[in-house]
């Protein structure tokens, strides 16, 4: 069907689920109870690397009200699980590898007696060598996380001849970057109510982003087939990539205590389990090496990438897959080497995180090219216009880029958003003083969806009501970035009825097909588009029906403003509701099943190189900073955003997620950390670790650009994580443009703007002192250099 | 367990009698006693705000608020926006201006913005902005709902 003439794509449709959430009726997963519910609990290691000697559950058992205490051995099926490597423990059995590992679990009739119970739980450990520095852990003669050793991925990519580019180069730079732990601060700490089923096995509602995986390892540990574990979701209140593992731990051990007692059981982590147990953004060191020539070009890259995987492999083999391709950043060379390496610590596990791969590596590709415009006496503008991929160009993975690379033009739009170069110019040369100004400017390119991650294919099911009202149901999840109202919209298009009359059902695992997981920016390019087939199975029918009504052939016919029209001279023959009434007196099909299967990828991993991504997007962001130099404190005072979407399918959407993806990336590039220190958390809270608020945001320019793809839907790309992977490298380049300070490790916070390195005060801060009143922090503040 | 004490207040208009344990919060009261879920628990420490409601007009977090000291009181929850299916300007403003994402935070923000719009007419940005910066957002960069204040004031502003 046309798309240009559909009215419904393309506007900015209100959300189909925002009545209930303004007016509390929305119900997360903390919201659900049944009546004679028990509470569970977990006990969690309070060592990051230590030998369970022993475990003595009795008293707690013996305590009123406790109805269950379950250890490892309680499990009766697969105690691991793991999406890569099958390597996490639902309850650690033998040692503990990060403070989050969890022990055992506690179901009782209130959460006072459950935490009652864990503390009388009586656990004898021995503790372990800590191993928390990732680049220490690819010693041989560092401690082991797990038997297999500590370097579980090597990614490479190799093309040309980087000796022979180094030598054609007239000049070299070097430099090292950093980035930190990064917690999702989801407002919504996890949560799940678990509940007998009618059937045997057990009905799960929670918090969860991809209930398909998580289903798998509760069916796994509970020895059930996977028809007997139902999975629905609940409202969801935020995730960006944080309710995948955590809640699979989560739900299989709600399961366990369903199945041990008999009685529904509902888990929620407060905040601090929640930042103590909970997957965090990889860390990077990343050393680049460039060789380029006097005019700009990059005649060689060498590129070395170590991540903290922390205790467990979670997403990081796929994580530094999406690295290793991006690491060159959209920059034409012909000679590169790329080697991105995984490895485990007692740290926080590391996994998916918005962005996945990306910010880093961005943050480090950002800060290089403003180093070469400098040594080659071009503004940042220029050096990435010489340098950026355009239509035909051929990646890093010899990938040749055949669709609408519109690099210039988000460049070029972001530029003059900002004022550039005539601002950069201006504060360049502008004297000293206390408050300084500068602006600086990154752009990306990003693959869409999996890429050769996976089988990537997803099903919606579009069934129509006999009034003409419409129901979807998808097996991609609405996390609240809106998944579900794009795919009303996009049936709603197909049918030519307004959204109101389409609801979207949360996704239920036994209702729907399998779909692979909602990440990577999928939901609209690979969901909509399954939403979008289903539809028009439908439609065929329906039009059938209503041409035998009109006496006609539905090729005469479409779907308008609620009606079915003669295409010619836009008569209307009947209400959709009529002709779905026929329809169903007819006894025809009124469902239709709809599948998507994203086109081929290819790799090869001994040397890197393929089509790894069907099609890719592409973005740039401009900030504009305030730094007051004598305290390092940076205010970003305006900021543009420019995003090729393909198609937006709902422009409000896509501006929320442009706006939302930019403050993130405005933490990441200025305030967040999540400190570890040898593996043992700093801060449990938003009390100590800070996200922005709305003091800290600046008015955000977004500039939508519409290069329509035919891969997606409408011509509709992705649009949520290439958002947020840019901000932090343009708000450092403006830090550069202000002070002639280059920042090397994120966040750029007061002291490593300041002083160009972080400050550290020793012993335990903040929440670690809830559980240790002994050990106040010495207060006269000695401080001491951040050893990295 | 403690023993409990019997609490007279006014929730969303209506006299509330309730019988509740004195170390309970008020948060507690709302979501575990009295069954109102609306109002988010986020950090149960005051910084992310989820949990804030009216208390005699103006916003409080929950969750620092003990039971007891509601006692005669008027407390304003979500639920309360609302009472007979009619949506209030600012939620109105919120749906329209696209300041709903995820929704975790959007009962405490309408909150936050209920006790601005009621305490000043035509409030400037950098008032919206302060009335709810102890509202914490992870979705949205808080301009759209900045964005929906603005116009819920003014619409407020011109029905006058």
């Amino acid at each position: 069907m046309d798309a240009k003439k559909n009215s419904i794509i393309g506007n900015s449709e209100r959300r189909v689920d925002a009545w209930g959430k303004v007016t509390g009726s929305a119900k997360f997963a903390a919201d659900y109870s049944l009546p004679h519910q028990l509470y569970g609990k977990v006990l969690r290691s309070g060592h990051p690397h230590a030998r369970i000697v022993s475990i003595d559950v009795r008293q707690a058992a013996n305590l009123d009200g406790v109805a269950a205490v379950l250890t490892a051995n309680d499990i009766p099926g697969s105690r691991v699980f793991g999406i890569v490597v099958k390597n996490q423990e639902i309850l650690a059995g033998e040692k503990v590898r990060y403070m989050g590992d969890g022990v055992a679990l506690v179901a009782a009739s209130s959460v006072e007696i459950a935490e009652a119970a864990l503390g009388i739980i009586d656990v004898v450990y021995e503790p372990l060598p800590v191993v928390s520095d990732p680049e220490y852990a690819m010693k041989e003669e560092a401690p082991r996380v797990h038997p297999e050793g500590n370097v579980f991925v090597h990614h490479k990519v190799r093309k040309g001849n980087i000796e022979k580019g180094f030598a054609s180069a007239d000049f070299v730079i070097e430099r090292t970057f950093r980035t930190q732990f990064v917690e999702h601060s989801a407002i919504e700490p996890e949560a799940v109510l678990a509940e007998p089923a009618e059937h045997g096995g057990v009905r799960i509602t929670g918090s969860i982003q991809n209930l398909f995986s998580s289903r798998r390892s509760v069916a796994a540990a509970l020895n059930l087939d996977l028809n007997r574990v139902q999975l629905v979701q609940a409202t969801l209140g935020g995730s960006f990539g944080g309710k995948d593992e955590v809640m699979t731990s989560m739900c299989c051990r709600a399961a366990l205590l369903v199945r041990a007692t008999g009685r529904p059981v509902k888990m929620v982590n407060s905040r601090e389990e929640s930042m103590l147990e909970s997957y965090k953004r990889h860390p990077y060191v990343m050393h680049y090496r460039w060789g380029a020539r006097k005019n700009g070009a990059i005649t060689a890259m060498e590129i070395r990438c170590i991540a903290d995987g922390g205790a467990y492999a979670s997403m990081s083999p796929f994580v530094t897959w999406r690295s290793v391709v991006q690491a060159t950043g959209p920059y034409a060379c012909e000679n590169v080497k790329t080697d991105v390496y995984a490895v485990y610590t007692n740290n926080n596990y590391t996994g998916a995180m918005r962005g996945f791969g990306s910010p880093q590596v961005n943050f480090a590709i950002e800060s290089m090219m403003d180093e070469l415009g400098e040594r080659v006496g071009m503004n940042p503008l220029e050096v990435r216009l010489r340098n950026c991929f355009h239509r035909g160009s051929v990646t890093a993975t010899g990938q040749k880029l055949d669709h609408e690379v519109s690099l210039r033009e988000v460049l070029q739009k972001a530029a003059d958003g900002i004022g550039f170069p005539e601002k950069w110019k201006r504060f360049r040369e502008a004297d000293g003083g206390m408050h300084r100004k500068g602006v600086g400017l990154a752009c990306s390119y990003r693959g869409v969806s999996l890429g050769a991650e996976g089988a990537d294919a997803a099903e919606a099911v579009v069934s129509v009501q006999t009034d003409g009202s419409v129901i979807v149901s998808s097996g991609v999840t609405d996390m609240g970035q809106g998944a579900g109202t794009q795919m009303s919209q996009i049936v709603a298009g197909v049918f030519g009825i307004p959204v109101g009359k389409v609801l979207f059902l949360n996704t239920d695992t036994n209702r729907v097909a399998d779909s692979g997981p909602t990440v990577a920016s999928r939901g609209t390019i690979v969901g909509g588009a399954a939403a979008k087939n289903a539809a028009e199975i439908v439609r065929a029918t329906l039009l059938d029906v209503a041409a035998e009504m009109a006496g006609t052939s539905p090729r005469e016919l479409a779907m308008e403003g609620g009606f079915v029209v003669r295409s010619a001279d836009g008569t209307r023959l009947a209400s959709f509701g009529e002709v779905a009434a026929e329809c169903f007196e007819k006894g025809r099909p009124m469902h239709g099943i709809g599948w998507h299967r994203s086109p081929k990828t290819t790799w090869d991993a001994a040397t890197g190189q393929g089509d790894a991504y069907f099609t890719f997007v592409y973005g740039a962001n401009a900030a504009e900073v305030v730094v007051d130099t004598e305290t390092g404190k940076v205010d970003v005072v305006d900021f543009v955003s420019v995003h090729d979407v393909g198609r937006a399918i709902n422009s409000d959407a896509v501006r929320g997620q442009m706006i939302g993806g930019v403050a993130m990336g405005l933490g990441y590039g200025l305030l967040e950390e999540f400190i570890l220190e040898e593996g043992v958390p700093a801060q449990l809270n938003f009390d100590e670790y800070l996200i922005p608020t709305s003091m800290d945001v600046p008015p955000v320019t977004t500039i939508i650009v519409e290069n329509e793809d035919p891969a997606g839907p409408f011509g509709a790309k992705s649009v949520g994580e290439p958002t947020n992977e840019i901000a932090a490298p343009a708000i450092v380049n403006a830090i550069f443009n202000a002070t002639e300070k280059r920042i090397t490790e994120l966040p750029a916070n007061l002291e490593r703007v300041r002083l160009g390195h972080a400050l550290r005060r020793p012993g335990p801060r903040g929440s670690a002192l809830k559980d240790d009143g002994q050990s106040l922090p010495d207060l006269s503040c000695k401080i001491r250099p951040e050893k990295l | 367990m403690n023993p409990t004490i019997t609490l007279s207040f006014t929730l969303n208009g209506r006299p509330q009698r309730v019988d509740v344990s004195p170390n309970r919060t008020l948060l507690d009261l709302l979501r575990e006693e009295i069954g109102l879920t609306g109002t988010k628990r986020g950090c149960d420490v005051g910084e992310c705000g989820a949990c804030t409601v009216l208390l005699d007009g103006r916003a409080v977090n929950s969750c620092l608020v003990l039971a007891p000291q509601v006692a005669g009181r008027e407390v304003v929850t979500v639920e309360g926006l609302a009472p007979l299916g009619t949506l209030a300007p600012l939620q109105e403003a919120f749906i329209h201006h696209g300041a709903v994402q995820c929704g975790f935070c959007t009962p405490g923000m309408l909150m936050s913005a209920k006790d601005l719009l009621d305490h000043s007419a035509r409030p400037p940005e950098r008032e919206i902005r302060e009335a709810i910066a102890g509202n914490l957002c992870r979705c949205t960069g808080y301009q759209q709902i900045v964005e929906a204040i603005e116009d819920a004031a003014r619409r407020t502003h011109e029905a006058r």
